[in-house]
């Protein structure tokens, strides 16, 4: 007799992972279920890593409150948890006398969402805080709780959180079919494995509208809107100080030029409506209408290096908020349409989600010994293992460089594939240690990186570099990054 | 952490680095000092292990590794201290740097410090190759790590990018590896490559040219395939239809850029032609007691021309050391397109006579040019070449040297 699992939560994004980490905290038994052989591998790992207060969102929509409810949360997070952060601000730039006369109405927004310190400042303030910023700003608004993020840490924090305290992570487990029978709901995968639960959470990302239609509903349609971006070398990072935010449109919150927790420099996204949900290709189109953003907003940035091109899939719907639902009858949440804001918002939907499932009769218990979780730095705010003489001390292979881009030591390599949820494909070592993610994209440790991999985990390297029989949804996701 | 000494710190054990410190050591300086981040010394020739190095130096044909363990045996036995997994991690401040071996964190100060840290090739997305992000893309160097360092499977069917000297190096690798080579695609008109005068490699380009399609005037549109390439979808690039030709690996070759991390970290004035640091004929970059050489000073020369400048920048370092004066005034050389980049870039008072030419590549083919220098209305100097060819190096005659007023405008290379 398999055992029945209280929650089973479909999708290991920031949303499912978050809602993973929430219940753990309750005498619950959960199963985190994932169609990739990683968690985060969905629109997680390619976005803009922005860490929004919701200034800009809709007043009174779900998405509003979550964001801010969110962000009350992830302030106490994020440091306890070691998810690399910067506190820098947002500054977003009027380029036209339009844009500009539009900055009161933003500004009214943001204080009634209860984003209260932004503030409206002169073109003179703007080239003060942005000298090299292109001529022609009218003005601006200056968000200072708007901040980055690391992506890949955040939902892997979660999950690792979730894990320690007893929550089961089943990988490679692509929902394919829902029936609900006396109060159980089974969850059968493409290979035919089961799961029974009593409460279901759908955090399927770009596929949450397929699970919502397998329980019945056609409450909404996810159409996969792509946005392109083009990572810049590190020697940009000191171009400008702030996120630089254009004036978002209904449609899109725009092209912006932000750093990243890792020191590099973020130009994107594009917004483009396709039919496929796996298109995360770059294009030619696109890099070129970014070029031409990117020259208009920061001269200089056009002399640095490109470390890296990606694309990522939000979640559009033919609504303006996300779509979650709780359907109490069926004991069902749907968590879909985490369009754009879904990283910085995944505590509060988590925190909210909580609360559907209690009024859905299920039973919150704390627990008292909730363990905490505290994840490896990869960030360039914080010490990393090559600077840390007293680690490498203790350990030498933590100052044995295997990736030089990014300094990244045997020791955080082996500390990733050996840990609680463990590294198992290239995509995954990026990810969790930024091995092959610098300026030569891994062209000096990729072979490396493949004998240490083949090596500790035993995998053929044939099935590390796709040579050989590519499962149906193979280990290494060569698509988003 | 702990603070040492040396006289002369080098950085980068390949053979710019490793000729720069066995002159050292031969003009009597007690303690050179070179730290390299790779297990072992040897630099890119380490990985290249097909023929075409040490004519010039070694006077015999050598494999990459036999030449690379030439230069670490001598330097070894002329008393060089050389440092294996030793990362360049900044700047402690004017004169010293900050390592990284398994050993600890530290700081190693020296009167002088001389930079060789090479180059590398750009990666596809450096180059905006859009597509997806499947596995078996590579540059010539990372195919070499993974073939001959490594020992790891490739593929079947390659496509290579790019129809310079360092292509061929692709071409004998993929072969090697027993891969077929579908194609090479070069955006320029014609192929790159010289006619080497020595007979081996001659043939081999001969061989090459004979056996693989030279696709030029085209461009890579688009990677296929999302896990394993699949192929490449190529078109003119002057437009036109477009056509896949299947492939499960693409190697990127040359399009070089210096790894100049540590030059930029140390805030040196860098060259917008090179994208490596300025420096003049004797290999002083903008600060004080500081080197450079090699192809970290502009993509790429040979093994022999990287080592030959290693050999001379030791010259001007141990004058250095013997209290010759850093010049106060240095007047940059600039290059004007389609000359992309001219070496050195920039002047010194005790460098101008004149016995060393200039050396410049240029971005496009170029027929019966006149390269013109000048500075501000004055030309200075006309040499006239028959064909330009990018990814070639021309020299530049230097009897104009003594002419530059120092104080004057940057001199500007130019096709007149
Ligand atoms: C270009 C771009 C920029 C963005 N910028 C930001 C930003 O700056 N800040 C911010 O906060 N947000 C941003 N976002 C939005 C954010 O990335 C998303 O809202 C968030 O990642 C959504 O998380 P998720 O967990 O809902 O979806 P996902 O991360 O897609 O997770 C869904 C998971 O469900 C799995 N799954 C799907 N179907 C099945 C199935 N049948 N069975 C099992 N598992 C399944 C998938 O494999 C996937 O892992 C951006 C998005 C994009 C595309
Ligand atoms: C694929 C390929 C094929 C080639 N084929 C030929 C050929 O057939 N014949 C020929 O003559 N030449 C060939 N060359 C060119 C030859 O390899 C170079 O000219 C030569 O290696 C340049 O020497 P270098 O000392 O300037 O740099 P490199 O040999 O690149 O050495 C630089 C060294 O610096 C080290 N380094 C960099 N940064 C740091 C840091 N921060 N801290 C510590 N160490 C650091 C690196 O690890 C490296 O060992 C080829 C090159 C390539 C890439």
């Amino acid at each position: 007799m398999h055992p029945v699992y209280d929650v089973a939560i479909i999708g290991a994004g920031a949303v499912g992972t978050a809602v993973a980490r929430e219940l753990s905290r309750y005498h619950l038994k959960i199963i985190l279920l994932e169609a990739k052989a990683d968690v985060g591998m969905g629109t997680t790992k390619a976005n803009t890593a922005i860490w929004h207060t919701g200034f800009d969102a809709k007043p009174g929509t779900l998405e509003a409150r979550l964001l801010r409810r969110s962000y009350a949360l992830m302030e106490k997070f994020v440091p306890e948890a070691g998810i690399p952060t910067e506190p820098l601000g947002g500054l977003l730039v009027a380029w036209t006398e339009d844009q500009y006369h539009t900055l009161p109405s933003l500004l009214e927004r943001a204080h009634t969402n209860g984003v209260t310190d932004v503030r409206i400042i002169s073109a003179e303030d703007v080239y003060r805080l942005e000298p090299r910023l292109n001529a022609g700003a009218w003005g601006g608004l200056f968000v200072p709780g708007e901040s980055l993020l690391c992506p890949f840490t955040l939902p892997l924090a979660f999950a690792t959180q979730a894990v320690i305290n007893g929550a089961e992570l089943r990988l490679n487990f692509r929902v394919q079919g829902i029936a609900l029978e006396d109060g159980i709901t089974r969850i059968v995968s493409e290979d035919g494995q089961t799961v029974a639960a009593r409460y279901l959470v759908n955090a399927a990302g770009l596929y949450s509208d397929e699970i919502d239609r397998m329980l019945g509903h056609h409450d909404f349609t996810v159409t996969p809107r792509r946005g392109e971006l083009i990572v810049y070398d590190k020697f940009a990072r000191t171009l400008i100080n702030h996120i630089i935010l254009p004036v978002p449109t209904p449609i899109t919150k725009g092209v912006l030029i932000s750093p990243t927790v890792y020191g590099n420099i973020l130009l994107g996204p594009t917004a483009e409506d396709l039919d496929d949900k796996t298109n995360t290709a770059t294009s030619r189109q696109g890099l070129e209408m970014l070029l031409e953003k990117g020259r208009a907003i920061l001269p200089d940035l056009m002399k640095e290096e490109v470390t890296a091109t990606y694309a990522g899939l939000r979640a559009a719907t033919e609504h303006k908020d996300y779509q979650i639902r709780l359907h109490a009858g069926q004991r069902y949440v749907c968590a879909g349409g985490i369009r754009s804001t879904g990283v910085s918002a995944a505590m509060g939907i988590a925190d909210y989600i909580g609360g559907l499932l209690s009024e859905a009769g299920l039973e919150l218990r704390p627990k008292d010994n909730f363990l905490p979780v505290h994840m490896p730095n990869i960030g360039q705010a914080a010490p990393r293992p090559y600077q840390q003489p007293e680690r490498i001390a203790q350990n030498p292979d933590y100052g044995r460089i295997v990736c030089h881009c990014e300094k990244v030591s045997l020791g955080e390599i082996l500390d990733a594939i050996h840990a609680p949820i463990p590294a198992r494909t290239l995509d995954g070592l990026r990810r969790r240690t930024r091995a092959m993610q610098g300026r030569c994209q891994g062209f000096n440790c990729q072979a490396h990186i493949v004998d240490i991999l083949a090596r500790e985990t035993g995998q053929d390297p044939r099935v590390l570099l796709a040579l050989e029989k590519f499962p149906a949804d193979p280990a290494d996701d060569g698509g988003q990054s | 952490m702990t603070a040492e000494r040396t006289d002369v710190l080098i950085v980068g054990a390949g053979p710019a680095g490793l000729s720069a410190a066995l002159e050292l050591k031969r003009l009597g300086v007690p303690r050179v000092t070179v730290v390299d981040r790779e297990p072992q010394p040897g630099g890119m020739p380490r990985l290249c292990h097909h023929t075409g190095f040490g004519v010039w130096d070694f006077h015999r044909m050598l494999s990459g590794p036999q030449y690379a363990r030439r230069y670490v045996r001598l330097a070894e036995a002329a008393g060089v201290e050389i440092r294996t997994e030793t990362t360049v991690t900044g700047w402690a401040d004017d004169h010293a740097l900050t390592l990284t071996s398994p050993a600890g964190t530290g700081v190693l100060q020296s009167d002088a410090i001389l930079l060789a840290t090479g180059v590398r090739e750009r990666p596809r997305s450096a180059r905006l190759t859009p597509g997806y992000r499947p596995r078996g893309v590579f540059t010539t160097g990372s195919l070499q790590r993974f073939v001959d360092e490594r020992h790891l499977p490739v593929g079947k069917r390659a496509v290579i990018v790019g129809a310079e000297e360092v292509s061929l190096s692709a071409f004998m690798t993929l072969t090697g590896a027993g891969l077929e080579v579908a194609a090479i695609v070069t955006e320029l008109p014609r192929h790159q490559m010289n006619y080497f005068p020595y007979a081996p490699v001659k043939w081999l380009l001969v061989d090459m040219l004979h056996r693989v399609p030279v696709l030029t005037a085209a461009r890579v549109e688009r990677i296929l395939g999302r896990f394993r390439v699949e192929g490449v979808e190529v078109s003119p690039v002057a437009g036109g239809e477009r056509r896949v030709i299947p492939c499960d690996t693409v190697v990127f070759t040359g399009d070089w850029i210096p790894e100049h991390e540590v030059a930029r970290s140390g805030e040196l004035r860098m060259d917008a032609g090179t994208r490596g640091p300025q420096v003049d004929f004797a290999f002083r970059t903008s600060r004080a007691g500081i080197f450079a050489a090699g192809n970290l000073l502009r993509g790429a020369e040979t093994a022999a021309t990287s080592a030959a400048e290693g050999r001379r920048a030791a010259g001007w370092i141990a004058r250095f050391l013997q209290g010759a004066p850093w010049p106060k005034v240095r007047l940059p050389v600039v290059a004007e397109p389609p000359i992309k980049w001219v070496f050195p870039n920039a002047l010194s008072a005790d460098t101008l006579r004149g016995e060393q030419p200039l050396t410049f590549r240029t971005a496009d083919f170029v027929e019966n040019a006149v390269v013109q220098v000048s500075q501000g209305n004055d030309v200075l100097y006309r040499q006239s070449f028959r064909y330009l060819t990018p990814n070639r190096t021309f020299r530049l005659d230097a009897a104009w040297l003594p002419r530059v007023a120092l104080r004057g405008e940057p001199v500007r290379i130019r096709v007149a």
